[in-house]
């Protein structure tokens, strides 16, 4: 609760700076506008000109306010222009691939605690794996699909999918790992099966490890689902919103459809923040 | 297994030669994984990917898949072969021009804001959430804006790398600069340190394994922002340009050798942040086996 003022402030200074910078950035376009009709601007009118613009070079926090505005509430969410049916293209191949991704993600690592063949096989590729570029793999994936007759929202779950994927591997080993020998033994002296052992013990242990990276692959699915959006030439999507924009100079739009894809990203971060904390408290693990 | 390949065999014989090297390498790499050498771990993985490179050759070439499609690694490596200059110039510009300068500036100034920060506990809790925040967001959406500003050529993208891998490792240097106890700050205070002796003598040193630990996770995110970020807009050479490029005319070769060398340089960049990890914090626990 405390740090509540530090963050206003530094919020505040945030749009302040934004404020500045547009003011500064666009503010050649009104001189050059200015020189052409031979008048001359006093600062305030500059300001002013410089908030005001169609396609400003940074687009004030107000234009960008009203962008999110118009695109979330100011249409049917079923219009192309609507923000919620972009957001929701982009949400639902997200969901898709990351439940998949995280699944798979988890069935792998399970194998991998209990087959030591399949631990030395796969583990250092899994590894390895999150020091490469996937995402230059997307757009390939994405028309090679396509040529296939696969389109829609498939191929982008899949990049999510894949992007998730490893990230919830690494982390799920390492929570699966986590119980140590005197724990294992004590279940041991149990007379525990394996599957008990899973169930009782490993399984619960690894609950904190397993949410950390289902946060790291959900941020990864998004980002994933929004480059696979790129090749397909802008057809819906926050990436499309963002590459149409860049295409026409629309910077609102730019500006508008990353403020929704971040507070998509968050939302979706939030929520497993919320299911984390739920099911670490029934558990009696909230610290 | 036996029946498993046996099925293979009456659907189709090339199914069942592949059920066979698979199945055969596996019970090799199984038997390996038995013994406690320390070479067969080295060598497990190693017999595991040659495996797939091996299925992945068989599926291309005995089902006759189509190199538009699926083209095989042998494919993918005559490629490399024949366009070797194409791949050095677009590693260059991506990865040298690009990525490695954006991720210079852009680790170096979240170093100076962590010391800055660090001095003020009130811009501390403002900043870390913010911080922490943006880490979590689509940060290469802003790709096609720094297009805008910056250009087509490497600048834009130095630029977007610089944002993408700012939080993550002021994050992990503003934890750092706290990992000292109270016990050690005392020491300094006994021997009369200044603010700066016991930054440079021991709050700096004891922050190296945060601070690698960012480093470590920015050196991806920094390919990946300068590749995403040229699928908006570049001049006629990079990684990303050309994949958007043989993307329009189907060349999946050149777009498998591009994702070859982009993964060869991934590797190589978090490998040499690491050594350089290994030789800057050698005292830490977690560096003594």
């Amino acid at each position: 609760m405390r740090s509540i003022l530090p963050i206003l402030t530094v919020l505040l200074a945030i749009v302040g700076i934004w404020y500045l910078a547009a003011i500064w950035m666009n503010a050649t376009w009104v001189r050059d506008q200015a020189a052409r009709d031979g008048r001359e601007v006093a600062f305030s009118e500059l300001v002013v000109e410089t908030l005001g613009q169609e396609r400003p070079v940074l687009p004030a926090p107000h234009q960008v306010a009203k962008g999110l505005y118009d695109g979330l509430f100011g249409q049917k969410v079923t219009s192309k222009r609507s923000l919620v049916y972009h957001a929701w293209v982009t949400l639902s191949a997200t969901l898709l691939g990351f439940a998949f991704g995280s699944a798979a993600g988890i069935l792998l690592a399970v194998g991998i605690v209990y087959n030591r063949a399949m631990d030395l096989s796969v583990m250092p590729w899994a590894i390895a794996s999150q020091t490469i570029p996937i995402l230059a793999i997307a757009p390939m994936i994405i028309v090679v699909l396509n040529s296939l007759g696969v389109t829609g929202i498939v191929p982008k779950a899949i990049i999510s999918a894949y992007l998730s994927f490893f990230p919830v591997v690494v982390g799920m080993v390492k929570g699966l790992r986590s119980p140590d020998a005197m724990q294992l033994d004590l279940l041991r002296t149990w007379n525990a099966s394996d599957v008990q052992s899973f169930a009782k013990l490993r399984l619960p242990a690894s609950m904190p490890y397993l949410f950390a990276s289902l946060k790291v692959g959900v941020a990864a699915s998004l980002v994933g689902t929004i480059v696979g959006e790129l090749p397909t030439g802008a057809v819906a999507g926050l990436g499309s919103r963002l590459l149409s924009g860049s295409y026409y100079g629309q910077t609102v739009q730019i500006w508008a459809a990353l403020f929704a894809a971040a507070i998509l990203a968050a939302s979706l971060v939030a929520l497993i923040g919320w299911a984390e904390r739920l099911t670490l408290k029934r558990m009696g693990l909230a610290r | 297994m036996a029946v498993l390949t046996g099925a293979g065999f009456a659907v189709d014989v090339r199914l069942g030669l592949m059920a066979m090297v698979w199945f055969g390498f596996w019970l090799i790499n199984a038997g390996l994984s038995e013994s406690r050498s320390p070479w067969a771990r080295r060598i497990v993985p190693l017999i595991f990917g040659v495996t797939l490179l091996l299925l992945w050759e068989m599926a291309a070439r005995l089902f006759g898949i189509s190199r538009v499609i699926l083209p095989a690694p042998s494919d993918i490596w005559a490629q490399i072969g024949q366009s070797l200059p194409i791949l050095w110039a677009d590693f260059l510009q991506t990865f040298i021009k690009g990525a490695l300068s954006g991720y210079l500036i852009g680790c170096g100034a979240a170093v100076a804001v962590a010391v800055l920060i660090d001095r003020s506990p009130f811009l501390q809790r403002g900043l870390l959430p913010v911080g922490n925040f943006v880490a979590a967001l689509p940060i290469v959406g802003i790709a096609p804006i720094m297009v805008m500003w910056f250009g087509f050529d490497w600048h834009s993208k130095a630029a977007v790398v610089v944002i993408m891998v700012f939080f993550p490792v002021l994050v992990n240097m503003v934890a750092g600069l706290k990992a000292t106890d109270a016990m050690q700050r005392d020491l300094m205070a006994t021997y009369s340190a200044s603010y700066w002796q016991s930054l440079f003598k021991l709050r700096l040193p004891a922050a190296m394994p945060f601070l690698f630990n960012g480093l470590k996770i920015a050196t991806t995110l920094a390919l990946i922002g300068a590749i995403v970020a040229e699928f908006f807009g570049s001049p006629i050479v990079g990684m990303g340009f050309r994949i958007t490029a043989e993307i329009g005319r189907l060349g999946l070769p050149m777009i498998w050798a591009e994702i070859a060398v982009a993964a060869l340089a991934g590797s190589a960049f978090y490998g040499a942040v690491a050594l350089i990890e290994k030789r800057v914090t050698f005292w830490h626990p977690s560096q003594r086996h």
